[in-house]
C-alpha cells in the first residue's frame, strides 16, 4: 500500500492545489497545537501550584492547639492547653500506621526582632526545635556538615543547622561555618551544618532564614519544659493521613480532658486533603484541556473531511478517467484515504512540533525571569504526544472514509460525462 | 474480436423510460477499423460505453476476444478495461497535473508495472505519436492535436486488444483532425482493432467500415473504400 508510486501519486494530487492543501492542513495543525498547548499549560499550572506545597511529604498534617469550645468534666470552656512530649509516644503507640510524628517548637519569627548574635553581627531568624525525622518530612539539601541526629536529642547538645540567609547574615565570605558558634537568645550553639531547601515557592525567603536545633535542647535552653508547640505527622505510604487523623484527635482529647465533640480544641491542616483537592481540580482541568482541544481538533478534521469531499467532487471526472484506464475501486479509495491520512498526519506533526517550540519558548522565558507564582515548567509527556498521534491517525482515516466511498459510488460512465 | 447479439439498453429517469438500444447485432473482426455513425440520440455513445464496460447492457450478449462480458463486478471490469481496452475521448481527458509521460504511464501504473519500465514504455509510445520532445510538458502546454496524440499514446500504452475512440476529432479543427486520423490509420495498419464513434462523414470515410445507427438500431453496415488521411495533410 505504501509504495513509492503511490506516494508520488498522492504528492502530485496534493500539490495540484497548494493553497487549498495548506489551508486545510492549517485546521488540523491549529487543532492539535491548541490541544497540546492546553495540556502543557494545565501541566504548568499544576506544577506551579504543587510547588507551593514545597515538597513537604503530602501524606501529612500539621496539628496545633486552640482554646476549647466546650466545658467538660468540670473544666471551663475557652481553656488553653498544650501538647506534651508524652503525647508523641502515646500517638505512636496508639496509631501504628504513622510513619513520622515530629514534635516541633518555634522561637522568634520571620521578620521579627533580632534574636541571633555572632560577634558584631545580628539577625532575626526563626528557630525551630526539631527531631531528626523532620528532614524526611520536609526534604532539604545539606550543603555542609550534617542535620540533627538522635545523639543530639538524647544528650541535648547545643548545636544548630542553619539556612543560607543565616549564613549570609552572620558570616563573611569564605569564613569557616562548621564549628563556629552563634548566640541564640543568649545561648551559644555550635553550627554543625548548613542546608538549603530547593524546589520551594513562596516560602523560599522564610525557609532560608531558618535555624534548626534539637528539640530537647530547645525545650531546656528556652524553658519550654515538656511542652510541644505543634506536630508534623506523616502516615505510612499506603494509608491516607485523612483516614487516621480522627483517631489521633480522639486520643489527644482523652489525654487532655477535652469534650469528645469539641471540634475547635485541636487545630490542624491536612496537607493530603488539600493536595487531593488540588489534584482533583487539576484532573478536571486536564479533562477540560483534552475536551476543548479535541473539539478544536475535530473542527480541523471536519475541515479535512469537507475538503476531501470537494476534492472528490472536483475530481469526479479524473476518477472516471482513472477507472476507464483500469483503476479498481480499491485503488481509488486507497488513494483518497491515504491523501487524507497524510494531510492529517503531516499537519498534525507540524502542529505538535510547533506547540513544542512554543512550550520551549515559555520555559526559556520562565527560566530567564525566575519563578512565577502558580506557574512552572509547562510540559507534556510523551504519552500525550502519542495519544495525539493516535487521535490524528484515527481521525485522518475517518475524515477520508466518506469521501473515499463517495468517490467510487458513481458509475464510471456517469463520472466521465461530468464536465 | 467483438461479438454482440441482440443488445438492449434503456435509461430510466423518474417515471420515464428511454429505450436507447433496441437490439444491436454486430461483429468486429481483428484488425478492423470501424466507424459508428449516427445523429445525436441515436445510441452510438451508449453502444461505445457498453463496449468499453463503462456501462452495462440490460439484455443481450457481448463477447470480447472470447470472454463473455456479463455481470462484472467493478474490480473485474477495471481489470478487463485495463487489459483489453484503450480509450480515446473527445475532450482528451488527460490529467492536468501530470506530464505527458506520466499521463501515458497511468494505465501501466494500474497494471502494476514498475516505474522505470513504465516510463520507458510511455516514452516509447510518445515517440510513436511524434511527441518525444514534449514528454515533460503538462497538458496545458500542449495544443489540442498534441493532447489527443498523448491520449492516443496513453490508450496504446497498455497494449489493449481494441481501441475505442469517442468522437476523437470532435474538439479539433479539420487539419488537426486529419493528422489524428492519419495516426489512427497507421496504428490500424499495424493490426490493431479500432472503433470510432463520429458524426463527421469525412472522418467516417477514412475508416474501412461504416455502421450507421438510427434510433437504437443499425440501419446500415457497409465496407467502404478507405480514404487515406495523409493525402490531405
Amino acid at each position: 500500500m505504501f509504495k513509492k508510486d503511490r506516494w508520488i501519486e498522492i504528492l502530485e494530487a496534493l500539490n495540484a492545489n497548494k493553497v487549498r492543501t495548506l489551508l486545510t492542513a492549517f485546521g488540523v495543525f491549529w487543532g492539535i497545537m491548541i490541544l497540546v498547548l492546553l495540556l502543557a499549560l494545565t501541566n504548568g499550572l499544576r506544577n506551579g501550584v504543587t510547588a507551593d506545597f514545597g515538597n513537604f511529604a503530602t501524606n501529612s498534617m500539621f496539628m496545633w492547639t486552640q482554646g476549647t469550645s466546650k466545658a467538660y468534666k468540670g473544666l471551663p470552656k475557652s481553656r488553653r492547653f498544650n501538647y506534651k512530649i508524652d503525647d508523641v509516644a502515646a500517638i505512636k503507640a496508639e496509631v501504628p500506621e504513622l510513619k513520622y510524628v515530629s514534635p516541633r517548637n518555634q522561637l522568634g519569627g520571620y521578620q521579627g526582632a533580632n534574636n541571633v548574635i555572632r560577634g558584631t553581627k545580628t539577625g532575626a531568624f526563626q528557630i525551630y526545635g526539631d527531631y531528626p525525622e523532620f528532614i524526611k518530612q520536609k526534604p532539604m539539601d545539606i550543603l555542609q556538615g550534617r542535620f540533627l541526629n538522635y545523639s543530639d536529642i538524647n544528650e541535648k547538645r547545643k548545636i544548630c543547622v542553619i539556612g543560607p540567609d543565616v549564613v549570609a547574615g552572620l558570616y563573611d565570605k569564605n569564613e569557616d561555618i562548621i564549628g563556629s558558634y552563634i548566640k541564640i537568645n543568649g545561648v551559644n550553639f555550635m553550627v554543625v551544618g548548613t542546608f538549603k531547601i530547593t524546589n520551594s515557592q513562596g516560602d523560599t525567603e522564610e525557609e532560608a532564614n531558618t535555624i534548626f536545633i534539637p528539640f530537647t535542647t530547645f525545650n531546656q535552653a528556652f524553658n519550654y519544659g515538656d511542652i510541644v508547640g505543634w506536630m508534623a505527622i506523616t502516615a505510612d505510604d499506603k494509608i491516607s493521613i485523612t483516614s487516621v487523623k480522627e483517631r489521633i484527635f480522639a486520643l489527644l482529647k482523652n489525654r487532655h480532658t477535652i469534650h469528645p465533640e469539641d471540634v475547635r480544641a485541636i487545630g490542624h491542616f491536612d496537607l493530603s486533603e488539600e493536595f487531593g483537592r488540588i489534584s482533583g481540580l487539576f484532573k478536571i482541568l486536564a479533562f477540560v484541556g483534552y475536551f476543548v482541544g479535541a473539539l478544536v481538533l475535530m473542527s480541523g478534521i471536519i475541515g479535512i473531511n469537507n475538503i476531501m469531499l470537494i476534492v472528490v467532487k472536483e475530481r469526479t471526472k479524473e476518477i472516471g478517467v482513472r477507472r476507464a484506464l483500469g483503476a479498481t475501486p480499491i485503488a481509488i479509495q486507497g488513494q483518497i484515504l491515504q491523501e487524507s491520512l497524510i494531510l492529517t498526519i503531516v499537519s498534525g506533526m507540524t502542529g505538535i512540533s510547533f506547540a513544542a517550540l512554543v512550550i520551549w519558548g515559555m520555559n526559556t522565558l520562565l527560566d530567564s525571569v525566575g519563578p512565577v507564582e502558580n506557574f512552572a515548567n509547562p510540559s507534556v509527556s510523551m504519552q500525550v504526544v502519542f495519544t495525539a498521534l493516535i487521535i490524528l491517525v484515527a481521525s485522518g482515516l475517518l475524515a477520508g472514509l466518506i469521501p473515499a466511498i463517495r468517490a467510487t459510488k458513481m458509475k464510471p460512465v456517469d463520472a466521465l460525462r461530468i464536465e | 474480436m467483438i461479438q454482440i447479439k441482440d443488445l438492449h439498453k434503456s435509461y430510466h429517469m423518474g417515471s420515464n423510460s428511454l429505450h436507447v438500444l433496441k437490439g444491436i447485432n454486430f461483429n468486429v473482426k481483428e484488425g478492423e477499423l470501424v466507424s459508428i455513425m449516427g445523429s445525436s440520440g441515436s445510441g452510438k455513445s451508449t453502444l461505445l460505453n457498453i463496449l468499453g464496460m463503462l456501462d452495462e447492457a440490460d439484455e443481450g450478449e457481448y463477447i470480447l476476444d472470447g470472454v463473455p462480458i456479463k455481470n462484472l463486478n467493478e474490480k473485474t471490469a477495471a481489470r478487463y478495461r485495463n487489459e483489453f481496452l484503450g480509450f480515446i475521448f473527445q475532450s482528451f481527458n488527460l490529467i492536468n497535473y501530470k506530464s505527458a509521460t506520466e499521463n501515458v504511464a497511468l494505465p501501466l501504473y494500474y497494471k502494476g508495472i514498475p516505474r522505470k519500465e513504465r516510463i520507458a514504455k510511455a516514452e516509447h509510445y510518445l515517440e510513436k505519436v511524434g511527441l518525444k520532445e514534449w514528454s515533460h510538458h503538462l497538458p496545458s502546454e500542449l495544443s489540442g492535436g498534441q493532447k489527443q496524440r498523448v491520449a492516443i499514446a496513453r490508450a496504446l500504452a497498455s497494449e489493449p486488444k481494441v481501441l475505442l475512440a469517442d468522437e476523437p476529432t470532435g474538439a479539433l479543427d479539420t487539419k488537426t483532425s486529419y493528422g489524428v486520423l492519419e495516426l489512427i490509420q497507421e496504428i490500424n495498419d499495424e493490426g490493431k482493432t479500432i472503433l470510432i464513434v463520429t458524426h463527421e462523414d469525412d472522418i467516417a470515410h477514412m475508416t474501412k467500415r461504416i455502421v450507421n445507427l438510427k434510433d437504437g438500431v443499425i440501419i446500415n453496415d457497409s465496407i467502404v473504400e478507405q480514404v487515406r488521411a495523409n493525402q490531405y495533410v
